[in-house]
């Protein structure tokens, strides 16, 4: 084993307790690390200390509807499929103060919110790097940008994890966005049995190795991780047809499908909460009880949500059939014309945790089959 | 046949955080209906005060400390951006507390967002602009452009309803339009005992025109159900749907496309709208709750 700089570009090997290394060097520079934890009976997303804090010997079994922790006993510290959280609430935060107003005299003074946090992601998958990407192009690549996820994004630091444990309800090889990693990672860590194999994406991915003992990857690893990814493409547990989707459901707008699943649809908005690129906001006041003080506070939201369309003289989609429609249309259709990609990475979080498990793919599928 | 193209802005007279507004001042309110008034804000800060430009059918966010923040449209001259006006319909909760807002009282105002009447593009053509009820004020600014270069157009009318003749917005201006060669048809949708014009709703107002369908553009503003009939009255005069331009009114929040309330098919009506060629949103204009 050495002890110095890896380059970009190059494969090595660490002992799993090396991790906790990395941990404390990403701490020392000033990181605040979030990553997977268990808590209350799922996998989620929060700030974490040290290695002890992966959900170490635990996975998961998912289906539409369903979602159950599971004591795998392995040791392995990601052995688990994405929950019901992403990354998102730490670039684009469910709530976040936009400025504040204070009264002053006759007149009002805004300040801005520049609260600017640096992020250590650990732990993200192929599919969220992804919604990532997708995300980067809602709020950085366009006329607008937005300084709160500008400041968060270009901070976080990124160690991506090379899925080996698809579940019941990925689609990723259909979204063409995993499970392996491709870009936009500083480091990316394939589990092993008995190690850590990590690629360097980037500079200061090699830097925050220096204190870690680590050795150049063999064949044998190297070997091991493609097998790992082969069998992980195998193990899907859903696909979606994207060839020619956008003018599919465009074309089909008055569908009968769209009455059909507005008869199981809740309108309860989870599918856009746990969507790593839906990005739905709200903006709201919330004033000191002078009213001197004012903070607009921008808040997630929903296209379910039945205000979410409120205009003066009544709301522009009543029915949870045209708000399903809505959301569908948005994510696997028009995403297209304003972004250039879809809206969907195959995570199948929308379909896990769905309550009544209705299913994107089998709703695109059954437009496409039945088209009028 | 010509295809006009859309002007849009990337003016944000360069704040660097889009969210956050400017202050400006009420300097005047003047009443134009029961529930309507029109505002005259001035921004605090001289420099924007002075840098500030907008395109005839852009709107503000206006922002009330505690209450919330509105789109509006900006309904004054675009050729004196030093006057901003904004003609605003008491309707829900931050328009009813502007409403209850004093002259000398403070805001927030951010903009100009969206897109533009393609005022340029319609240079040498026929031009009719068609509002019902609040509809007039984003056509306000067009009607302003266009009597300051009124040599640049060929005939021009202008359509104005209400549903009630106390309802008509800007009738003390008609007089004023009329005397530029503009034709100014008004018509309410029920009449008074006082009410000499024209009596119908607004797309029936078609019949009394004569438009030359090689060279007409239309501009249109007003409820859905309107401006659908319009296009429909439009299209059986053989203007094509390019040279329709429609307005379309969606929740809006944030103005710059982060939000996705106003989210219209492929198109944020923020960003590429308000102001779309009807070719554009043929596909869904007449999709139910779309």
């Amino acid at each position: 084993m050495t002890n110095s700089i890896p380059m970009p570009g190059k494969h090595i090997v660490i002992a799993k307790d090396a991790l906790q290394t990395l941990f404390s060097t990403l701490q020392a520079a000033n990181y605040t690390l979030v990553g997977p934890t268990v808590r209350e009976e799922a996998i989620v997303y929060e700030e974490i200390g040290q290695m002890d804090d992966l959900p170490v010997g635990w996975t998961d079994e998912q289906g539409p509807g369903t979602y159950r922790l599971e004591e795998a006993g392995d040791g392995r510290y990601f052995n688990y499929v994405v929950g019901p959280h992403s990354w998102k609430k730490f670039l684009y935060p469910p709530k976040l103060t936009l400025f504040s107003a204070q009264q002053n005299g006759d007149g009002v003074e805004f300040t801005a919110n520049k609260e600017s946090p640096q992020y250590a992601f650990i732990g993200v998958r192929g599919c969220e790097l992804a919604a990532i990407a997708i995300q980067d192009r809602i709020f950085l690549e366009g006329q607008v940008t937005d300084p709160h996820y500008k400041k968060r994004r270009e901070r976080a630091f990124i160690l991506a994890v090379n899925c080996t444990q698809p579940g019941e309800t990925c689609f990723c090889v259909s979204m063409q966005t995993g499970p392996k990693v491709k870009n936009g990672f500083d480091l990316s860590l394939t589990e092993l049995d008995e190690s850590f194999l990590l690629e360097i994406g980037s500079e200061l991915g090699g830097e925050m190795l220096a204190d870690c003992d680590w050795r150049p990857a063999g064949s044998y690893e190297l070997n091991q991780s493609r097998q790992l990814m082969l069998d992980a493409e195998m193990r899907m547990g859903r696909s979606l047809d994207t060839a020619d989707l956008p003018e599919i459901l465009l074309d089909n707008l008055d569908h009968p499908r769209w009455d059909e699943v507005a008869e199981r649809c809740l309108s309860c908005m989870n599918c856009t909460l746990v969507c790593p690129t839906c990005f739905c906001s709200d903006v709201q006041d919330v004033s000191d009880l002078t009213g001197g003080k004012t903070e607009r506070v921008r808040v997630w939201d929903s296209c379910f949500n039945p205000d979410f369309s409120h205009v003066h003289g009544g709301n522009l989609r009543p029915n949870i059939r045209a708000r399903y429609r809505q959301w569908l249309t948005h994510k696997l259709a028009s995403w297209e014309a304003q972004f250039g990609t879809l809206g969907c990475v195959g995570c199948g979080r929308c379909i896990t945790w769905c309550p009544v498990g209705i299913d994107l793919t089998e709703e695109a599928a059954a437009i496409r089959g039945g088209q009028s | 046949m010509t295809v006009l193209m859309q002007q849009t802005t990337t003016a944000l007279n360069g704040q660097a955080d889009a969210m956050v507004p400017e202050t400006a001042v009420i300097t005047r309110i003047q009443y134009e209906a029961p529930d309507i008034a029109t505002y005259t804000l001035s921004f605090t800060d001289d420099h924007i005060r002075e840098q500030y430009q907008f395109l005839p059918g852009q709107f503000n966010m206006l922002y009330l400390p505690g209450i919330g923040e509105v789109a509006i449209s900006i309904s004054s001259d675009p050729g004196q951006p030093g006057t901003l006006l904004h003609t605003i319909r008491e309707a829900g909760n931050v328009t009813g507390a502007l409403a209850k807002l004093k002259k000398g009282a403070t805001i927030g105002v951010r903009g100009p967002y969206g897109s533009a009447w393609p005022v340029e593009s319609a240079e040498g053509k026929d031009l009719i602009i068609v509002g019902g009820g609040i509809g007039l004020a984003p056509l306000r600014p067009a009607i302003y452009h266009v009597i300051r270069h009124r040599e640049k157009y060929g005939k021009v009318t202008i359509l104005s309803g209400a549903r009630e003749p106390g309802d008509l917005l800007y009738p003390d201006e008609y007089d004023a339009w009329r005397e530029h060669g503009i034709e100014v048809i008004v018509t309410v949708d029920r009449a008074d005992k006082n009410w000499r014009g024209n009596v119908g709703v607004v797309p029936m107002m078609f019949y009394k025109m004569r438009p030359d369908g090689r060279k007409t553009v239309i501009f249109t503003c007003g409820p859905e159900i309107m401006m659908r009939f319009v296009v429909y009255e439009a299209l059986a005069r053989r203007i094509p749907k390019e040279r329709i331009f429609v307005s379309l009114e969606r929740n809006m929040k944030c103005a710059v496309g982060f939000c996705g309330h106003c989210q219209y098919g492929p198109f944020f009506l923020c960003k590429e709208g308000p102001v779309l060629s009807y070719d554009r949103v043929e596909p869904f204009f007449s999709v139910e709750e779309f």
